[in-house]
């Protein structure tokens, strides 16, 4: 077989538009749009007393001014609760364009729409809003003292209470032989993606319908959105995601305020509009993601092995919570990790403050789990003058113990039992990778130079892959080209390139015969979108299935015009073959053409599928009962419960005591994601993973002033790591088939983010022998650690700058 | 009616062909590139001149589009990622070592970032002297002033380092052919 793709480092299909400038995203859409701009809140908490737009009507290309008032029907109620849960009891959203108050700088209060962006600002400028302003709440412990409330009818600022145990804590830790304590934050960052978010619609008046193209990584949910909010039938939308300049979950929200604003004023104008977000706008109206404290109590035995685990975390959802609790959940579910947990408590509260919306940012509450679970394990180390790595072997879940069940229930509302996995192997290749035994000779070696030499190590799990379910679409054309399309988006993980591999695999035929379409609500209308590391998982498998009922179909046909049995046949290099034996052969696209029978040919191959072409069986129809016509098969895959995939980092810190900056000399990652459909492309998921890993760890935090004010809402002041500031990364494969899959897969897209911050930490913490309680930890904070006198100094902060 | 949209005529060599517009004082180099020229290659990240997603080549020089307006480039080279393949003299494109490196080792996920990679470092190969090996300081040089969220940068220190060793191989092999 030459078809057999499955597993190579295949070279991307997209990147032939993408290095010549010709890709496609949103805002290269659309040149004679109508440009939208939005003015949006300059307080974090404020009434809206009076808005005056008169100033701006004079201004030459101004087309339409929109506030609230000018919402009507669904578009004037509170932006949907995309996903409710029955502890979310006060559940909050927004209006598309703010009602009578505001809840956080950046958000929506008035859209404009003119010839061109800069009119639409120059209009913008000259609107007048009255605000009286309102007690503002920034940080979670703000949010948690409670003297002010973000919404007044929510006076404990309490969102949600999340709340799952697997036994009676209190006395488990009461039994322990050892018990520690230790209270900690995590930090906001966000996705910041390199292109922001963006709509472009167009509404076809004769037609009564609209084709909306906006950067999203939902497709087929916006459609939805927009179908309800603006009162169309469903079929009268049509929402495509072109290319995607990255997402990382910031995009899976929806719908964005301006995802329905968009294409109401395209609507009402009857001309394309378009928006595409500027930097400082996504700064302040998009999400955010990571901020918690955390109380952690664990008891241990005198080997270090965990007892209970007790864990009660504040999380910050900012303003409002239109993505329900699922990051709350994921933290409370994925932060037992691969370990062992006897008795284990957790209790989220999730809290509101007058900030910018907290929805999930690659790894979606899994880094602030990792992060309490690793640092109790390093506590644990310490206080029983243990290795950490030992500790950490002492604790895993063992091969044989699969599946294994947490008793715990995971986002998608299912049970979390880790299908498959091997940790006592992660461990023992991420030891050997990063020479975990030898460090005391480098760290020596460095002490000579005058620097500070630690080494870390985190581990985690992740759920990946949850359902409910994607579809896919394989269709054989006469011409042999084959068509391929899901409904799930891409935002650069090269689904083009994987979803080619696995047809042309499953199908026999060449990969540039294949074509694969995503995130087109015109290809494939049933979808829920790319998120959580499911895109393989769950797309893979759907396309997958529908390729081998495409090759089902083929056979049977074949079989009978070869006059052979089905199960003789193969398909190779788009032809379909009699096993060992030459010649007794058609080719698959001949195959296509006669799987619809025709009365009228239009060119030379469908002659072919003409009915006086040959001689039938004129006792049966040309299509027979049960069976449709055309090569093409369309299937989903649904799984029973996500799939666990697993890993293990190491990380080694530099540290200049003169200037107390922190190098990351070292990082080392094994992963563990199943099957692997093309290693190139899972390297650089991990690579970019670890990147923003070391971002959030060392460099990205969103800095609220006490008024709410972003201070860092540029590229100037929030640090996002460049080349110089990553480090070389080193990889290890472990491949643990999921069994829950037909291909084995587990998601990989999030994992590399995952450790970054707790591997880190315990490097510093090696490096410098001081407890760190709150990432990041920038030089300044560090050199505040090292020099105070006190034994266990901790650094903590509040969340909030000044 | 009030408007402060002053516009005036400028003249580019834009990607090696001279082209006229008339465009408002105020946009900037990129506003004109996409909107007016509708070269939309050139991809704009933050509009401060911090990501380097907008960066083109203004009479070779690496410049971000979005810190410079367009009435400042008026008789001057403008190169985009657009512009930095050339016609292979039979209907076709040569893609520049650095954009055939970027493909052969996966140096971009979601793209968005890559022509402003592929400007600065086009720029910087064609500047130097391509039968020296490259240096990691070299490297660290030309890869250092750009944001990219999906790689991690690692293959794209990578497609440097094999994009200057083509164009390495291929000097040494016009000598090989010269000396014949």
């Amino acid at each position: 077989m030459t078809t057999k793709l499955f597993g190579e480092p295949v070279r991307r299909r997209e990147d032939a538009r993408l290095i010549t400038g010709q890709g496609r995203y949103l805002d290269d859409i659309g040149s004679s749009a109508y440009a939208a701009a939005f003015l949006r809140s300059p307080y974090a908490h404020a009434r809206i007393v009076d808005i005056d737009v008169t100033p701006a009507v004079d201004v030459e290309g101004l087309l339409a001014v929109y506030t609230y008032e000018d919402l009507v029907g669904p578009m004037a109620e509170p932006l949907p609760v995309l996903i409710p849960h029955p502890q979310l009891t006060s559940p909050r959203t927004g209006f598309p364009l703010a009602k009578n108050v505001v809840n956080h700088v950046g958000e929506a209060v008035v859209m404009v729409v003119a010839t061109d962006r800069y009119v639409a600002e120059d209009a913008l400028d000259k609107i007048v809003v009255t605000y009286e302003e309102l007690p503002v709440v920034v940080g979670v412990d703000a949010a948690r003292e409670a003297v002010h409330a973000v919404h007044d009818d929510v006076p404990d600022n309490v969102a949600a209470r999340h709340h799952q145990e697997t036994g009676d804590v209190e006395p488990a830790l009461a039994a322990s032989p050892h018990t520690l304590s230790f209270t900690q934050y995590f930090e906001r960052s966000a996705a910041m993606p390199m292109e922001g978010k963006g709509v472009h619609a167009r509404w076809d008046d004769a037609d009564s319908s609209l084709r909306v193209y906006t950067s999203t990584q939902a497709s087929t949910s916006v459609r939805a959105a927009i179908a309800a909010k603006l009162q169309l039938s469903l079929e009268k939308v049509e929402v495509i995601a072109p290319d995607v300049g990255g997402g990382f979950g910031v995009k899976i929200v929806h719908p964005w305020p301006e995802e329905l604003l968009v294409p109401m004023a395209a609507r009402l104008l009857g001309h394309e509009v378009k928006w595409s977000e500027d930097r400082r706008e996504h700064f302040t109206s998009s999400a955010h993601e990571r901020q918690q404290r955390q109380e952690v109590t664990v008891g241990y035995d005198d080997d270090g092995r965990i007892t209970a685990l007790d864990v009660h975390i504040w999380h910050d959802n900012g303003a409002y919570t239109p993505y329900g609790i699922i990051v709350p959940i994921v933290t409370a579910t994925q932060l037992v990790g691969p370990y062992v947990i006897p008795v284990y408590r957790v209790r989220v509260e999730s809290v509101f403050t007058n900030t910018v919306i907290v929805t999930p940012y690659r790894g979606a509450g899994r880094p602030q789990g990792c992060f309490a679970m690793e640092r109790a394990m390093d506590r644990i180390a310490q206080e029983r003058g243990l290795d950490r790595a030992e500790v950490r072997m002492r604790n895993l879940i063992q091969a044989d113990q699969f599946p294994y069940d947490h008793h715990l229930t995971f986002q998608d509302g299912r049970p979390v039992v880790y299908d498959s996995g091997d940790y006592v192997g992660l461990m023992d290749k991420l030891k050997a990778l990063v020479r975990w035994d030898s460090f005391e000779e480098r760290r020596a070696e460095a002490r000579a130079r005058g620097r500070h030499l630690g080494i870390g190590m985190a581990m985690y799990v992740e759920g990946t892959g949850p359902g409910p379910y994607e579809g896919g679409h394989v269709q054989v054309l006469g011409s042999g080209k084959v068509l391929v399309s899901t409904g799930l988006t891409s935002q650069g993980q090269g689904h083009e390139t994987v979803f080619a591999q696995l047809v042309a695999s499953e199908l026999g035929v060449p990969m540039e015969d294949v074509e694969v379409t995503t995130g087109d609500t015109r290809r494939f209308g049933y979808a829920v979108g790319t998120f959580a590391s499911r895109a393989a998982v769950m797309s893979g498998n759907a396309v997958a299935l529908a390729a081998r009922g495409v090759k089902e179909k083929a056979l049977r046909i074949a079989a009978d015009v070869l006059e052979v049995d089905p199960g003789d046949l193969e398909i190779d290099e788009g032809l379909v073959q009699v096993k060992g034996t030459p010649g007794a052969s058609i080719p698959l696209r001949t195959v296509a053409v006669l799987s619809n029978p025709l009365r009228y040919a239009f060119d030379e191959a469908a002659k072919q599928a003409t009915q006086f072409a040959g001689p039938g069986d004129d006792s049966k129809p040309p299509v027979a009962v049960g069976d449709a016509p055309g090569l093409e098969h369309t299937d989903y895959y649904s799984p029973v419960r996500s799939t666990f995939a697993s890993g293990a980092h190491a990380a080694v810190v530099e540290i200049d005591p003169a200037t107390w900056e922190i190098d990351v000399v070292d990082y080392a990652v094994v992963h563990d994601c199943g099957n692997v459909v093309n290693p190139m492309i899972v390297e650089g998921q991990v690579h970019g993973g670890v990147a923003q890993g070391v971002g959030g760890a060392l460099y990205e935090r969103m800095a609220y002033d006490r008024d709410g004010q972003l201070q860092n809402a540029s590229f100037m002041d929030f640090l996002m790591p460049y080349a110089s500031e990553v480090p070389d990364v080193v990889i290890d494969h472990q491949e643990t088939p999921s069994p829950l899959n037909p291909l084995g897969l587990k998601g990989a897209g999030e994992a590399g983010v995952i450790p970054g911050s707790a591997a880190i930490a315990s490097a510093i913490e090696d490096a410098v022998g001081r407890r760190i309680a709150a990432m990041p930890i920038s030089p300044t904070e560090l050199y505040d650690l090292v020099r105070s006198d006190a034994d266990q100094v901790s650094n903590t902060k509040t969340g909030v700058l000044a | 009616m009030t408007s402060i949209q002053t516009e005036r005529t400028i003249t580019v060599v834009l990607n090696g062909v001279s082209r006229e517009a008339t465009v408002p004082v105020r946009w900037l180099l990129s506003d004109a590139l996409r909107h007016e020229f509708g070269l939309t290659g050139t991809h704009v990240g933050c509009e401060h001149g911090v990501c380097g997603s907008c960066t083109v080549l203004v009479d070779g020089e690496p410049t971000r589009s979005c810190l410079v307006l367009a009435v400042q480039v008026d008789g001057h080279q403008v190169t985009t990622v657009e512009g930095l393949s050339r016609p292979d003299h039979q209907g076709g494109q040569v893609l520049h070592p650095v954009q055939e490196a970027f493909r052969e080792c996966h140096a971009l996920q979601c793209g968005f970032c890559t022509p402003g990679f592929l400007t600065t470092i086009a720029a910087g190969l064609d500047a130097r002297d391509p039968a020296v090996e490259i240096t990691d300081e070299e490297v660290d040089e030309l890869v250092g002033g750009n944001l990219c969220r999906c790689t991690g940068y690692a293959n794209i220190k990578k497609a440097c380092r094999h994009a200057a060793a083509t164009m390495r191989a291929d000097v040494a092999t016009k000598a090989q052919d010269g000396a014949r």
